[in-house]
This record gives C-alpha cells, sequence and structure tokens, in this order.
C-alpha cells in the first residue's frame, strides 16, 4: 500500500515560512491570498498489512510518534491500495 | 578537601552531528573537580555520572524535525528514566531541541521568525533563581552569551503556556542589555520572548543560547555562561552531600 502524509504546522502556531510566502505573493500581482501554510509531505510504502483499517492505525501511529510532532504540527495521510 | 572540590562527573551526549560536544566537555572541565564524559549515542550505559548535559549542533542533520531522529537513539532511554529519578539534565540548543522532541521538557522549537540562522550575543534574563541550573544567579540578573540556530522559536499551547508560568518555569527570557524586553531583543521570534525552560519537577533545563562559549573571563565571550554550569554542579555537590 502506498501512503502519503502531509504535515503542515499546526493550526493557531505561527508559520513564519508560510507567512513570508504570502508576503511575497502580491509583489508577484496575486492579490488576495490568505492562510499559507509551508508543510512537507512524506510518501511511503507499507508491505503486508492485513486490511487498509490496519495500515492506518500503523500510519497513524507513525505520524504521532515520528513522522509529525504533534505539540507543533497537525497531519493527514491518504492510502492507496 | 573542600565541598567545592568534591569531585563530580558529568555525562556529556554525543549525538552525530553534534558539534559543540568539545566545547561542552572544556567548560564544564574549567570547573575545579568536575570531570566531564562523553557519552555515545548509541550507548544505554551512562557511567555513573551525576550528571547530564546534552550540547548543541544538528544531530542527524536536522532531518525531519530537529532533534525528531535523535531522540529515539538508545541512550535517550536511559536519560529519560535518569530524569524521572530527579537526575539534573541541562540541554543546549540542539539538546534543548532533543529533550523538546523526547517530550522531557514542554512546547516545541519552529524556525526563526527571520527565517534565517541567527549567531549572535543576545542578553538573557533570568526569570528565577529557584532552579538548580540558575542558583548562582539572582531573579532579574543580565547574562551575555551568543545564540546560534535556525529553529530556536519557542511556543507552546495556551493552557500549558499559562501551567508553565504559575509553576515558574520559564527560566530565562530575551531581553536588551538593561533588561528590558524589547523589540529587537528576540533573536527568533519565540513566545513570550522564551530563551529557557525547566520541567515542572525543575531537573531537566533547556536553553537556546550558549553557556559553554562563556566559561572564561580572559577571552571575548566573557563567563556568564559559567553561572549555568556551576548552578548545575553546586546543585549535584549539594545532593551528594545529602545522599
Amino acid at each position: 500500500m502506498n501512503v502519503r502524509v502531509y504535515v503542515t504546522p499546526k493550526k493557531g502556531i505561527l508559520d513564519p515560512q508560510g507567512a513570508a510566502v504570502e508576503r511575497s505573493l502580491p509583489n508577484l500581482g496575486f492579490q488576495g491570498v490568505s492562510g499559507v501554510r509551508v508543510g512537507k509531505i512524506i510518501d511511503l510504502s507499507i508491505d503486508g498489512a492485513a486490511s487498509v483499517d490496519a495500515a492506518r492505525e500503523q500510519v497513524d501511529d507513525m505520524c504521532r510518534k515520528l513522522l509529525a510532532n504533534p505539540i507543533i504540527e497537525d497531519y493527514t495521510f491518504e492510502i492507496e491500495e | 578537601m573542600t565541598t567545592d572540590a568534591a569531585p563530580l562527573r558529568i555525562g556529556v551526549v554525543v549525538f552525530p552531528g553534534i558539534n559543540t560536544d568539545g566545547d561542552t566537555h572544556h567548560a564544564l572541565e574549567t570547573f575545579p573537580g568536575v570531570t566531564a564524559e562523553y557519552l555515545w549515542h548509541k550507548d544505554t550505559d551512562l557511567k555513573g555520572v551525576d550528571g547530564i548535559v546534552i550540547p548543541g549542533g544538528f544531530s542527524y542533520g536536522d532531518y525531519l524535525r530537529c532533534g525528531a531522529i535523535a531522540r529515539f537513539s538508545p541512550i535517550m532511554e536511559s536519560i529519560t528514566a535518569f530524569a524521572a529519578d530527579g537526575g539534573l539534565v541541562m540541554g543546549i540548543c540542539n539538546g534543548f531541541q532533543i529533550l523538546i522532541e523526547a517530550g522531557l521538557l514542554p512546547g516545541g522549537l519552529i524556525r526563526n521568525t527571520g527565517l534565517k540562522f541567527v549567531c549572535r550575543y543576545v542578553n538573557l534574563r533570568v526569570e528565577t533563581a529557584d532552579t538548580p541550573f540558575t542558583s548562582r544567579c539572582t531573579e532579574g540578573d543580565v547574562l551575555r552569551i551568543v545564540v546560534k540556530h535556525n529553529e530556536g522559536n519557542y511556543t507552546v499551547d495556551p493552557e500549558s503556556f499559562e501551567r508553565m508560568k504559575a509553576n515558574d518555569q520559564i527560566v530565562v527570557r530575551y531581553v536588551n542589555a538593561a533588561g528590558e524586553r524589547v523589540e529587537g531583543a528576540n533573536p527568533n521570534g519565540s513566545l513570550d520572548d522564551i530563551a529557557g525552560v525547566c520541567n515542572d519537577t525543575r531537573n531537566v533545563f533547556g536553553m537556546m543560547p550558549h553557556p559553554e562559549n562563556s566559561v572564561e573571563a580572559a577571552l571575548a565571550g566573557g563567563a556568564d555562561g559559567r553561572r549555568f554550569f556551576g548552578s548545575m554542579i553546586d546543585a549535584l555537590r549539594g545532593a551528594e552531600v545529602t545522599a
């Protein structure tokens, strides 16, 4: 199964990179942009998971323990069979 | 032998990518009677040290998040147990980030608001002398030492922040030379100008600035960093007497 994990700065926590990108966009003529958050994508594959649900549980555990720091980051993920 | 020179062994943890282990080792050994012991990240044996310092640098290349990979090194399990038993643990810069990732200190450290690596002197105001790491200070003392980091922007959720303030866990803040919290004094945009915090039992302390670079009055860096190590050493000697 292929997994794509999205990690973004936690809502309510300042994102200095996102803020810098947001400030730059109007200079290039892009008006009306707000809420820019810069995060990361982590791709991985899992072999041997019994089901999508089992994989989901495993990925959630990975996210909480290593891939994201829940104190400063939010995460979501997609699983493709 | 006077109590001052009672022999003491302090561990300096070495992860791949750490680069101030040598400076920290040297800083500790400028204190009479103190021997610094390197502790390798793959070991679990703390070699019977009396206290532990996790130095700064770029453990594991800062991959994923600063401190995120180091936190799973074998030595960290032993350090977590050591801290749970009341052992004194101090983390400097990347060491602070590692302690945060390991959950031994509250909060998080994110990218500096200026998006640049900052390397400069800062003034730190001691907010509490009631920790084993600041007992040689008086509340309100202003110390001048360096910062050198890219992710030193301290943040924490509002509930934990209130709890930390109530427990007096904010140990040092960025200020100007007169000790005032003003625009420009804070090098990284950290919440409430926080530069260093301790845990609720006060035996684990982390700070972004580098006291190990300010331990010799004859050198340009001054000697303000001695207060932190000296306090820790006093506390360890006190603990030995009562043990």
